[in-house]
């Protein structure tokens, strides 16, 4: 390499530096650039919390203050509208019940010739107002709603934390399911004219994790 | 090229996978009982079964009928005789008729699953099937009478 600079000229020289410049900054700025979204996470976080009146003196308010922010991804018409307080799903950003009177079914993929995968396909149609889709395009089951509309954070974050309305699952297990269930990260994928979540999924997975980390208590 | 069976008939079509099913049933395969009504999956006037369930053919692609068997409105019986086609007959549903194909289809699902349904049955399973003539009177008690139907034929 050494040998290969020496037989070259000044000008040479510095047309190389350039080029590997020009290849690896954007690189190495990608590789800065997700801590950077993470730590930003964390520090918004402790804004809110700090915000909040409370301070960042207890793991207690720094949980309340990172589960808010996840409210605000659960609380969105991406995930409001398949938890919804009914027995029919919703749709739209106004979260108005589905039409064509859609029921939930005990086992949330709807009833008789109505089932969601009657109209849902295994992955989004093209354009606006047609049906959206995923493999698992379904609600809760009647046993298991997980209700979202017209709930608080602190409503629902109670309910997500009780085995007895979640499935019996951990909070280890309810980190594992909003960091990798691929119709959770279908909120990041909506399809064409709906919105995505005010924060993106590793923000929000960020947010439930500071959460955890910090007690899980959750909010008023 | 995808394969599946349709109305117990095995086929081969090369329709690209993204095909909407409808348009392999109606132009690729001839089967024209089943119609175009809106195209977003909104109306029912397509609706077709995959391996006993009801699918909107106009947004399903045909893709999803690999090694699947498909039933049409063609298929639901070789000679007239399912009850839903008799209860048809009988009660003298359809006024235009154009979207009664997708009508039966999902009254087909419902009382395969459900041999006595109830008005709250029939208003849950057939809300998806819109009927710009406003038969849906005719409908319900064709409903009420294919159950009937199927009862009796099971009793014998």
């Amino acid at each position: 390499m050494t040998e290969g600079f020496a037989k070259k000229s000044p000008t040479q020289i510095a047309l190389v530096v350039l080029a590997i410049l020009t290849v690896c900054l954007p690189a190495l700025a990608q590789q800065q650039a997700a801590p950077a979204t993470a730590s930003n996470s964390v520090r918004a976080v402790l804004a809110a919390s700090a915000t909040a009146g409370s301070g960042y003196k207890s793991d207690a308010a720094a949980a309340q203050a990172a589960f808010n922010r996840a409210w605000t991804v659960f609380n969105s018409p991406r995930c409001r509208n398949c938890h919804p307080s009914g027995d029919a799903p919703l749709q739209g950003e106004d979260s108005h019940v589905h039409i064509q009177d859609v029921k939930r079914g005990a086992d949330g993929r709807g009833v008789y010739g109505m089932r969601c995968n009657t109209c849902h396909q295994v992955a989004n149609l093209p354009g606006a107002n047609m049906p959206p889709g995923n493999p698992k395009w379904s609600l809760p089951p009647a046993h298991m709603k997980m209700v979202i509309q017209g709930e608080t954070a602190g409503e629902f974050c109670r309910q997500l934390k009780d085995p007895a309305k979640n499935g019996q699952r951990t909070l280890a297990q309810i980190i594992e399911h909003v960091s990798s269930d691929d119709l959770v990260g279908w909120g990041w994928n909506p399809g064409d004219g709906r919105t995505l979540p005010p924060l993106d999924r590793p923000e929000f997975v960020a947010a439930m994790k500071a959460w955890v980390d910090n007690g899980a208590a959750c909010p008023q | 090229m995808i394969s599946f069976t349709v109305n117990g008939k095995p086929v081969t079509v090369e329709d690209p996978p993204s095909t909407p099913l409808l348009w392999v049933i109606r132009d690729s395969l001839n089967l024209t009982g089943t119609k175009y009504g809106c195209g977003m999956a909104l109306c029912g006037a397509c609706t077709v079964h995959i391996d006993g369930q009801a699918v909107r053919s106009c947004v399903a692609p045909v893709s999803r009928a690999e090694g699947k068997k498909v039933t049409t409105i063609e298929g639901i019986s070789p000679d007239l005789t399912h009850p839903l086609q008799q209860a048809w007959i009988e009660i003298d549903v359809p006024q235009c008729g154009y979207c009664q194909s997708g009508q039966i289809m999902s009254a087909a699902v419902l009382l395969a699953e459900n041999s006595a349904p109830t008005d709250k049955d029939i208003d849950e399973a057939m809300s998806g099937n819109i009927c710009r003539c406003g038969t849906y009177p005719r409908i319900r008690r064709a409903i009420h009478r294919a159950a009937e139907i199927k009862t009796q034929r099971g009793a014998k």
